[in-house]
């Protein structure tokens, strides 16, 4: 879980960083989405390297789903029934909601692959022409793509936030000083990555990016 | 008809002769040995997972004996040892105060008022040491200093700090031990753990204990254990009370179903009233709840000097209030035994000056020590414990001061065993609170988790084996007709409680006969008074067989049928509690007979009649029971009258 | 005060179970919530109904048997209290309070508000212990133990075995129970020795129960009468993932 859950953080950062391209001006985000697309040439042809990161990053969801599935089953077989008065959380929302929250991002993702990867459901969808996509995407008119993007990057943000953290403990945080530590981080990462990427949209939508 | 008749003496005749230091290791070199080849064919069966019943069936199954271990509650580790709080006593000398195996030995004789055996005694403060020793190595974690080094404290007023202890939960600690050291052995599968299984009945086979009668108290299933051996561990009778520190289950149906098999009854009237427990609030009290006799050592208790002064302890003005130990005891003070401070109290009480809603509390003051010492370092010693009372009364201990009141806690008396803690049954050993052995009349603080611990560790796995080495035993089974006889007298015993379906719950009985004990055989006990109760009693007894209500059946989880099995022998105990009292014409520790006391109102010793061991034999329902007298003589220990003035 | 108790009923271990309403009549606020359930069975078993088990022994928060579902929260509302020490005044007159067992599959239903939590025993034979059989042991003072590992150690051994932490876990886990055990042993020297067989093989026994996996959902430590902290899991996991990573084998004690 841990693992594969960074490996996922790492794309994020990435991703994020190269979202904030966009302020750099139209021809720099176009060209880093092709560099994206060829860097590794010559040794290895057109978009190969790109293809590598996408199967480095399949694998990783899938391998996160399926662990993510193994513990969820293995919580229900553990509590065959529940309790009529339904508890109230002590710990944390994020960490209650990780699963529903895990299933949300999924969505996003195959949605967003559509809209901006392959460009199905984007306006412009021109696959050479990223910049295009993006500020197309968001455009005033467009608000509600803009509100999923929004609602959807705040459900990263949550499962971030305890995710971070939980992965410290999981991979072995063991005292009570460090354990405020990683909360803060998990917190405050999560809090940057969501404004790195909401930054975008609204950037388009206020027209400051056009 | 006379209440009981005399027999003849008997005397152990276990204990070696020679110098008392020399006796245990001379025991220990003559008892015979079981070849270790022969142990895996033995079983033991170890009734009991305190901490003397746990030690003591994790010690044999590590020696390679086959054990059957068995306890009512869920899990062995739940043994009411867990609730001990104070610590355990040990001869280390690690603070270089004097203290030594000699010191050990002769306060605990003397703490017993000069009712025990120097013999059992001189042993328990030998192996003292080494439990301590035992129980770092199985990781318990004791309080330490800040070199590392294990922390003492002194203990119920001792004068050295051997008290060992971990926070306020040392008996939770050294049962977990001894709890780990169990399950390590049940993992290995040298020890058959029956958890949720009651014994009801003793097994004799040509005289000799063979087995015992359990139910499974989840299916109610009655079956017939056989073993070579039997221990008892179950501890303590002071719920025949009701209201007692003990928790919910303690009973004496073990022990005296024993009893009823044979097994003499030793010092039944010898009762541990501890002075300092939260009050009781009300007729739902359902038991008492012991605050840690360290209060004591800040703590200031007082009284208002007027009988019947309502108001609030903080209007009550320095010069109206009677600090009675501090007048009474000048050079003790505050820290008297057990034994007198609860009888002040009560006579304080009884003059009608007692606080609280009740009237039967007093105050344990810590404002002088607040103070002086500043609420943090009050916070720092006990604040769990104020956190504990203020949870169970709703009032802050650190604004009023704490309301406590005297609770029956521990009991001195128990099947009388020799110097190998085996009954006058051959094969029946007794080990821990369930035994009479080293206490004497009054048990010094922190000493039953030493004797529990010494029991169970040490001193039974040496002397059981000089039993089974005079083996092998015939081979019996479940089909031994003893063995059915003793099933089918508990089935039918199990019917008749169930059949009665009167129009009384067993609580009720059982609240009954605790008042008419607290009454009589309590703190304070009178020739007149114990008649009374003897003749109540017996009319309860009647009154439980005809009119008890037990719902449900034998064959399911049955809590009400649990307790009336239960609430039946306590009726048989507190009878033989209260003769037992009666013929004992002296004040000695924990009986306090109001017709034997000094000028000053102190107990009254009478050595020269009652230096004795009453074991009473048991013969049959509606007949006397019989006394024989184990005659004790001090060789190291002189007998003389406490004084704590 | 008046109250209406909503208990969950089952006969056995193969009934079906269901929540029965009882109004109980003036309960006194001085009564612990046993003894207000005393007060039910009472009056049940004079009614000649069945009364109400629920396990329970000390009574003083030590023992670890009691252990009540009360509206939702274990061992009820008031933190680090036992059910048999949390007292009738942290109601309120007129409420209506849910009772219900510890709900796990390694902790099967026995009879009404009573389970079987036999697995947490399994879990502590499968290594929950210092191998040192009676008469091995050296003098007491032989090894030192620096007072801060002491006391977390102690803290981590006050744990009562009551499962609340498995009733209050949404994922049904033990692993407060098993780590605090773990936590105790781990700190002190006695303990070394067998730290890297003790984590594999409880953790085995811990899964093969079928409790739950930890998630770090953190309801457990909340719930928990002796406040057993958090970190104590992470520390399972760090000797656990050592462990793997020595490759020790999950045969505790060899
Ligand atoms: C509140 C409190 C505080 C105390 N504090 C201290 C202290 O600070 N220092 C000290 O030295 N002593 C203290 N004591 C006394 C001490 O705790 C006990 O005397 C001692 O623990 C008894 O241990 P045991 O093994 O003999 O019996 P227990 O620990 O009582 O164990 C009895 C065992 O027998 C089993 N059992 C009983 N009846 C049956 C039956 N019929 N069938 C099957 N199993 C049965 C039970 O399940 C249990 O496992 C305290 C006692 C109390 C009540
Ligand atoms: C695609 C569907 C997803 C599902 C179903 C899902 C579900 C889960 C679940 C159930 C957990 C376990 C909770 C826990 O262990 O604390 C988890 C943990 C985690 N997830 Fe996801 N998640 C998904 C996507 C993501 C993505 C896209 C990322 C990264 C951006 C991510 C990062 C993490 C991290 C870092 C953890 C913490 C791992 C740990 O607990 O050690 N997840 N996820
Ligand atoms: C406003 C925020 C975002 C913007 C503007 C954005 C933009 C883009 C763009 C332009 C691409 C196409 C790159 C290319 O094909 O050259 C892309 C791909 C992708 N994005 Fe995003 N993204 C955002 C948020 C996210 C989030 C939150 C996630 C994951 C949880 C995500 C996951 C992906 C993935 C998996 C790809 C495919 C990468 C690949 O082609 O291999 N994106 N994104
Ligand atoms: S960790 Fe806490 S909640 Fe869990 S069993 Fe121990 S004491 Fe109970
Ligand atoms: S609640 Fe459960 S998920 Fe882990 S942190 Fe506690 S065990
Ligand atoms: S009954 Fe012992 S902890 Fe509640």
């Amino acid at each position: 879980m841990a693992v594969t859950g960074i490996v996922l953080v790492l794309f994020l950062i990435a991703h994020m960083l190269g979202n904030l391209k966009v302020f750099t001006g139209e021809t720099s985000f176009d060209h880093y989405a092709h560099w994206l697309r060829d860097i590794g040439k010559p040794l290895l042809p057109g978009v190969w390297f790109l293809w590598i990161l996408r199967t480095a990053l399949v694998v990783a969801v899938v391998a996160h789903i399926v662990a993510a599935t193994v513990l969820a089953r293995r919580a229900r077989a553990a509590r065959p029934v529940k309790y009529a008065h339904r508890k109230k959380v002590n710990g944390s929302y994020a960490a209650r909601t990780m699963r529903w929250g895990g299933v949300i991002i999924l969505l996003f993702v195959i949605y967003h692959l559509l809209d901006l990867t392959t460009g199905t459901l984007n306006p412009v969808g021109n696959e050479s022409k990223p910049y295009g996509n993006v500020v197309a995407d968001f455009a005033p008119e467009r608000w509600y793509v803009t509100l999923f993007y929004t609602l959807a990057i705040l459900a990263v943000g949550f499962h971030l936030r305890h995710g971070a953290f939980s992965a410290f403990r999981s991979l072995g945080q063991q005292t009570p000083r460090g354990e405020r530590r990683a909360r803060t981080a998990a917190l405050v990462f999560a809090v940057l990555l969501c404004a790195g990427y909401l930054v975008v949209p609204f950037a388009v939508l206020t027209g400051l990016v056009s | 008809m006379e209440l009981f008749t005399e027999g003849d003496p008997i005397a152990d005749t276990k204990a070696p002769a020679g110098p008392v230091e020399k006796r245990w290791e001379t025991r220990r070199f003559e008892a015979k040995l079981v070849n270790p080849a022969n142990r895996r064919k033995m079983t033991v069966i170890v009734v009991g997972t305190g901490l003397a019943g746990g030690s003591a069936a994790a010690t044999l199954a590590e020696q390679g004996y086959h054990v059957k271990s068995y306890c009512y509650q869920d899990s062995p580790r739940r043994a009411h040892s867990i609730a001990a709080q104070g610590g355990i006593n040990a001869a280390k000398n690690y603070r270089n105060d004097g203290d030594s195996v000699h010191r050990l030995f002769y306060d605990t004789v003397k703490g017993g008022d000069f009712r025990s055996r120097e013999s059992n005694v001189h042993r328990l403060a030998e192996v003292s040491v080494n439990i301590i020793d035992q129980c770092v190595a199985q990781g318990v974690p004791f309080a330490r200093e800040y070199g590392g080094l294990l922390d003492t404290r002194s203990f119920g007023g001792a004068q050295v700090q051997r008290t060992f202890y971990a926070r306020g939960q040392t008996g939770q600690q050294l049962l977990l031990g001894a709890y780990q050291a169990l399950e390590r052995q049940i993992g290995l599968g040298n020890v058959e753990m029956n958890a949720r299984h009651e014994m009801l009945e003793l097994v004799l086979v040509d005289g000799k204990a063979r087995g015992i009668v359990v139910r499974d108290l989840v299916t109610g299933e009655i079956s017939t254990e056989m073993a070579d051996a039997v221990v008892l561990a179950s501890g303590g009778y002071g719920n025949v009370f009701y209201l007692s520190t003990n928790a919910k289950g303690c009973n004496v149906t073990a022990t005296w179903r024993a009893h009823r098999k044979g097994a003499y009854f030793a010092n039944p009237c010898y009762t541990q009233i501890h002075p300092t427990c939260i009050p009781v609030s009300g007729d739902h009290q359902s038991k008492l709840t012991l605050m840690s006799e360290s209060l004591r050592n800040d703590g200031r208790v007082w009284v208002p000097k007027t009988k019947g002064d309502d108001r609030s302890p903080r209007d009550i003005g320095e010069d109206e209030r009677d600090y009675y130990l501090e007048r009474i005891y000048p050079s003790f003070g505050n820290l008297v035994p057990r034994d007198i401070a609860s009888r002040a109290a009560k006579n304080v009480c009884d003059e009608g000056r007692g606080v609280g809603p009740t009237k039967l509390g007093v105050y344990l003051d810590f404002a002088d020590a607040i103070g002086r010492l500043g609420r943090k370092a009050i916070e720092a010693k006990y604040g769990n414990l104020f956190e504990m009372y203020e949870r169970i009364t709703g009032e802050d201990p650190y604004e009023v001061p704490m309301r406590i009141y005297p609770a029956v806690h521990y009991t001195m008396g128990g099947l009388w065993v020799d110097y190998d803690l085996q009954s006058n049954i051959p094969g029946l050993f007794v080990i821990g609170e369930a035994n009479f052995s080293d206490h004497g009349a009054n048990r010094l603080g922190a000493s039953a988790l030493m004797q529990g611990l010494a029991d169970g560790y040490f001193v039974l796995p040496t002397t059981i084996a000089n039993y089974l080495a005079s083996g092998p035993l015939e081979k019996v089974d479940a089909s031994h007709p003893a063995a059915v006889e003793a099933r089918t007298d508990v089935e039918d015993r199990v019917q008749r409680l169930l059949a009665v379906n009167g129009d009384r719950t067993v609580d009720s009985f059982h609240r009954e006969l605790g008042q008419i004990m607290w009454e009589h055989c309590g703190m304070e006990r009178s020739e007149a008074g114990l008649r009374k109760a003897i003749d109540e009693i017996r009319a309860l007894r009647e009154q439980f067989w005809q009119r008890v209500k037990v719902s449900g059946t034998g064959e399911e989880l049955n809590q009400s049928l649990e307790k009336a099995g239960r609430v039946a022998d306590f009726f048989e105990l507190a009878e033989l509690m209260c003769i037992d009292a009666l013929h004992r014409e002296e004040s000695c520790g924990g009986h306090f007979r109001a017709e034997h006391q000094t000028p000053d109102g102190e107990a009254q010793r009478d050595d020269d009649r009652f230096a004795y061991v009453a074991a009473w034999e048991f013969t049959a329902d509606g007949e006397p029971s019989v006394l024989h007298k184990e005659d004790l003589n001090f060789e190291y220990v002189h007998p003389t009258q406490r004084s704590y003035k | 005060m008046n109250l209406t108790l909503r208990i969950w009923r089952q006969k056995g271990p193969e009934d079906k179970g269901r929540m029965v309403t009882y109004p109980v009549d003036d309960v006194s606020p001085d009564m612990s919530f046993l003894e207000m359930l005393d007060v039910l069975n009472e009056r049940l078993i004079l009614a000649g109904e069945d009364p109400v088990a629920f396990d329970h022994d000390c009574r003083e928060g030590i023992c670890g048997m009691c252990g009540l579902m009360i509206n939702g929260d274990a061992h009820g509302p008031q933190r680090g209290t036992t059910a048999c020490q949390l007292h009738m005044r942290q109601f309120t007159d007129g409420e209506t309070i849910d009772i219900e067992p510890w709900r796990a599959s390694a902790f099967p239903v026995v009879k009404d508000l009573v389970v079987n939590r036999s697995a947490f025993d399994k879990i502590i034979a499968a290594g929950g212990y210092v191998t040192a059989p009676t008469g091995s042991a050296p003098e007491a003072h032989s090894t030192p133990v620096a007072k801060a590992n002491a006391d977390a150690a102690f803290e981590s051994a006050a744990c009562i075995g009551c499962g609340a932490c498995v009733a209050a876990c949404p994922n049904g886990s033990g692993m407060l129970f098993t780590a605090a055990k773990l936590t105790q042993l781990s700190l002190l020297p006695q303990g070394q020795p067998e730290r890297y067989t003790r984590v594999i093989g409880m953790v085995d026994a811990h899964d093969e129960a079928g409790f739950g996996g930890c998630t770090n959902a953190g309801e457990c430590t909340p719930a928990c009468p002796k406040g057993i902290p958090l970190n104590t899991i992470g520390r399972l996991n760090r000797d656990y993932l050592t462990a793997t990573a020595k490759g020790a084998n999950n045969t505790p004690g060899s």
